[in-house]
């Protein structure tokens, strides 16, 4: 038991830290890194509390591509050398009633939800939505994603398929006067369409270009 | 006392497991540039020991000896942590990996995913070794790297899902007994052959080796890198492509299974067979870096999301209905 809270303890400091520091560093790039190590420690947290598929996939997801991309991005667009200054910065004071305003409603909806967790208890009862205690957490997820929860699971799909062919066409141009290969064309040619043997008469010549 | 005799017992298994894959990865630096010179008639390394064995043994101790130099310009701290990074990765997918039915670190519910996990985690060490030395050929390397990694991903996970359908099940160990009346190359062979290739990608090599290309970049992430922090990146990458043969052999070649269930054959211990397997591979690996010409980085990218995600798509599909028709899928 000591062994487990002094794990928990561990990657929770490191989570909370880390969050502060992906605001409060200078240099952009050094954020990601923290979200980074912020996405890792909350997903060994998910596994501690024995949620090892949620764990699994927030790495896979989080760390393994979408945070790739954010460095991707930040890297690309040379903000290292815009220095985030989250201290000094006098303008930026100008946004601290829209995030004071932000938190305050963030921290009154998880106020909300653990208040309920506190005063229903049966409402949160792991038992009711796992009809088999002695399976494994993925098998339950699945047992309930693709069952009782089917049509939203698929709705949700849906629009993140409508998001990404959005955002396709949105950048997409096609531009004229590029030249493309055509891997079929390259290899179905034959010589009788490459190659032509002439007889060159001479003073007279050929014309090669028309 | 008795927590801590609990993790004496936990540090010599991994002890155990760590010693001999860092060994293995030296002997396969060498079967590597053997494989090669066999290729192209020539002798390859054959002075150091018999047959030439200790010469990564001799190329380690070259290293350690050379200096460290680290860029002035560079993002130190970054720089240090990506060959650390680069090399941790590689060695903690192993504590998943079975070697037997009992024999195995961690026998894990989500094995399958956690091997998924830590080889797409293996990407940061490039992009923090590029971004952190602060220069160009570095920087552009980790650029392709990121991208190529990122793509090549998806296949392969669209794979595992093929293989999983199969199985019913995210542990190596019950993915390796599934296997027992007939190994998943077979019914899955175009999968098996998608999953070699973006294998090769994944795991920057030949013929996809752009991140590194020595004749545009000279060498990519590794430029500014020198001595032991080199050679870490080295073996780091090497102990990830033995990590990929061990994921290919388990996911298809049947892990620890014999070939053939009769007698003589089942008395040699799983463990054999799985290095045996891994060892077959690898070859595959060594003589596709001795055979084949680098692609161009267009051409790569076209292979990966318009030829290799659609055919596994399609093949996920097809696998799905046959299981459903033929009334086979592993429900419990």
């Amino acid at each position: 038991m000591i062994a487990h809270a002094i794990f928990f303890y561990t990657f929770s400091i490191i989570a909370v830290v880390s969050a502060i520091m992906v605001t409060a560093s200078k240099n952009t790039v050094h954020s990601v890194f923290f979200l980074i190590l912020d996405f890792i420690s909350i997903s060994c947290l998910f596994i501690m509390i024995g949620a090892e598929f949620l764990g699994m996939i927030m790495l896979i997801v989080y760390v393994g591509a979408v945070a790739v991309l954010f460095l991707f991005v930040v890297m690309m667009l040379n903000v290292a050398q815009q220095k985030n200054q989250w201290f000094a910065a006098k303008d930026s004071s100008k946004h601290i009633p829209v995030g004071l305003i932000i938190s305050t409603l963030i921290f009154f909806e998880i106020i909300i939800v653990i208040g309920g967790w506190k005063y229903k208890p049966e409402i949160f009862d792991i038992n009711n939505a796992i009809a088999q205690t002695s399976i494994s957490n993925t098998h339950s997820l699945g047992q309930i994603l693709y069952t009782d929860y089917i049509h939203v699971f698929q709705i949700s799909g849906m629009i993140l398929l409508v998001a990404m062919v959005g955002a396709i066409v949105l950048t997409f141009r096609h531009r004229s006067g590029v030249k493309r290969q055509s891997y079929i064309k390259q290899i179905s040619r034959e010589r009788a369409e490459a190659v032509e043997i002439l007889e060159v008469q001479s003073n007279k010549g050929v014309k090669i270009d028309d | 006392m008795e927590y801590l005799s609990i993790v004496f017992q936990e540090v010599y298994k991994i002890l155990f497991l760590l010693v001999p894959v860092l060994v293995s990865v030296a002997m396969i630096v060498w079967l590597d540039r053997r494989v090669w010179a066999f290729v192209q008639k020539r002798q390859g390394p054959n002075v150091v020991g018999p047959f030439g064995l200790l010469q990564s043994l001799a190329d380690a101790l070259k290293y350690i000896f050379k200096e460290i130099i680290i860029p002035s310009s560079s993002n130190k701290v970054i720089f240090i942590l990506a060959p650390i990074v680069t090399m941790t990765l590689a060695l903690i997918a192993w504590a998943v990996i079975p070697f037997s039915a009992t024999q195995v670190l961690a026998d894990i519910n989500v094995g399958i995913l956690y091997l998924f996990a830590v080889s797409s985690l293996g990407v940061y060490g490039i992009i923090m070794g590029g971004w952190a030395s602060n220069s160009k050929y570095p920087f552009l390397g980790a650029i392709r790297s990121a991208a190529q990694m990122v793509s090549y991903e998806v296949s392969i996970g669209v794979i595992i899902i093929n293989v999983l359908l199969c199985v019913g099940s995210l542990n190596l160990n019950d993915i390796v007994i599934a296997q027992q009346n007939m190994w998943f190359v077979i019914p899955l062979f175009p999968m098996f052959v998608i999953f070699f290739i973006s294998a090769l990608a994944e795991t920057n090599r030949p013929p996809f080796d752009l991140p590194e290309a020595e004749a545009e970049l000279v060498a990519g992430y590794q430029t500014e890198y020198s001595g032991m922090m080199y050679a870490m990146f080295w073996l780091g990458e090497y102990a990830n492509i033995l990590l990929m043969c061990a994921m290919g052999a388990i996911l298809f070649l049947g892990g620890w299974l014999s070939p053939i269930d009769v007698y003589p054959f089942t008395l040699v211990p799983g463990a054999i067979w799985l290095i045996l397997k891994i060892l077959l591979l690898f070859i595959l690996f060594a003589l596709v870096k001795a055979i084949v010409p680098r692609y161009r980085y267009d051409q790569l990218m076209r292979l990966g999301w318009k030829v290799f995600l659609p055919l596994s798509l399609i093949w996920v599909v097809l696998t799905a209905s046959y299981l459903f028709y033929f009334n086979l899928l592993p429900v419990n």
